[in-house]
């Protein structure tokens, strides 16, 4: 076991927490409705986050044990397990970014730090730093290649891949989880411009947002 | 707008997703104690500055945010291989001059072809009459 001191970030006791979207959310008296919406936008607020960094076996074995996943081992790819809820993703040959729903992750960082136990590694809990939001609709593509210079098309980017690019003029990272939708990671200090990029966007297309 | 194959994620990204970082290769003194200024002012400001055939450190700062080694022709701007930090460069100054030397097209400044540059300086020229 390390001596890494560890906390639970995530408040446990009534205090309210805001999502990096929230002011942005707030802001808007009512949020965008569109009748038949071709883009549909939702926030998936206060997840947890982990960056998980070191040797690609070891940290498989430990999340083989704690997670009952395997690491993904090719660049760029995305793993969730059968719910859907959990997943991880190749940031870089040493980096994987774990996702879980809120609450879970201060318990499964400690997990993995103790089946990591001497190994040379490191956990970050990033839940607070960044957001995810969930793009759907028949034109969400279209979006996105007005946003990003990432080839979005299906052949070149299939369900199970994730990449961090370039969107409009700040970084975020965009993965396809599953068939009809796109997943965002953005930072907080760039989410309300995304949000507002997104919105611009879309809106030839009917967009409609939801809580 | 070009793209770079990145070592790492393994596929070409957009060009806008990276970082220069300046000449590849470079190697600390080993012993910094027992280094003459004149040493330890090379490894600190003097980089080359071939034309042609020259190795790049570059950085893939948007995407896995890891470091790569380019070789770039700096006269046609061509990148010619990427390889990861640690490995060497199949393609140097070197066998560039060996590949030029036995005819096979090379990426060089002005004639990429063979054959192209005229074989008599007199036949590009304009003949007065």
């Amino acid at each position: 076991m390390s001596d890494v001191k560890e906390f639970q970030s995530r408040p446990t006791d009534t205090s309210r927490a805001e999502s990096p979207l929230e002011w942005s959310l707030h802001e808007q008296k009512s949020l965008p409705h569109a009748s038949n919406p071709g883009v549909i936008l939702s926030e998936k607020p206060f997840m947890g986050q982990l960056i998980l960094r070191g040797g690609a076996i070891v940290m498989d074995e430990a999340v083989r044990e704690v997670m009952d996943m395997a690491l993904p081992a090719k660049p760029l790819a995305v793993v969730s397990d059968d719910s859907g809820e959990r997943s991880i993703q190749w940031l870089s040959p040493d980096e994987w970014l774990v996702i879980v729903p809120g609450g879970e992750e201060f318990e499964l960082e400690q997990k993995l730090r103790q089946s990591l136990g001497q190994a040379h590694f490191s956990i970050v809990n990033v839940s607070g730093g960044q957001t995810l939001m969930s793009l759907k609709g028949s034109r969400a593509r279209e979006v996105l290649m007005k946003s990003i210079s990432y080839d979005v098309h299906p052949h070149a980017f299939p369900v199970g891949k994730g990449v961090s690019t370039t969107f409009a003029k700040a970084t975020i990272i965009v993965r396809r989880t599953q068939e009809d939708g796109w997943e965002l990671i953005l930072r907080r200090s760039f989410a309300d411009y995304c949000y507002r990029w997104l919105l611009d966007a879309s809106r030839e297309y009917g967009v409609s947002v939801t809580r | 707008m070009f793209y770079i194959y990145c070592p790492y994620c393994k596929e070409h990204r957009e060009e806008e997703e990276f970082h220069p970082r300046g000449q590849a290769h470079l190697l600390r003194p080993e012993d910094p104690e027992n280094t003459s200024d004149e040493e330890w002012g090379d490894y600190l400001f003097f980089r080359d500055n071939p034309r042609g055939i020259h190795h790049e450190m570059w950085v893939h700062s948007v995407g896995c945010r890891k470091f790569f080694n380019i070789t770039r022709n700096t006269v046609t701007y061509e990148i010619l291989e990427t390889y990861p930090m640690g490995e060497q460069p199949t393609i140097t100054a070197e066998t560039e001059r060996v590949r030029k030397e036995q005819g096979v097209q090379a990426a060089d400044g002005g004639w990429q072809t063979v054959g192209a540059r005229p074989e008599n300086k007199a036949l590009n020229e304009e003949t007065s009459s």
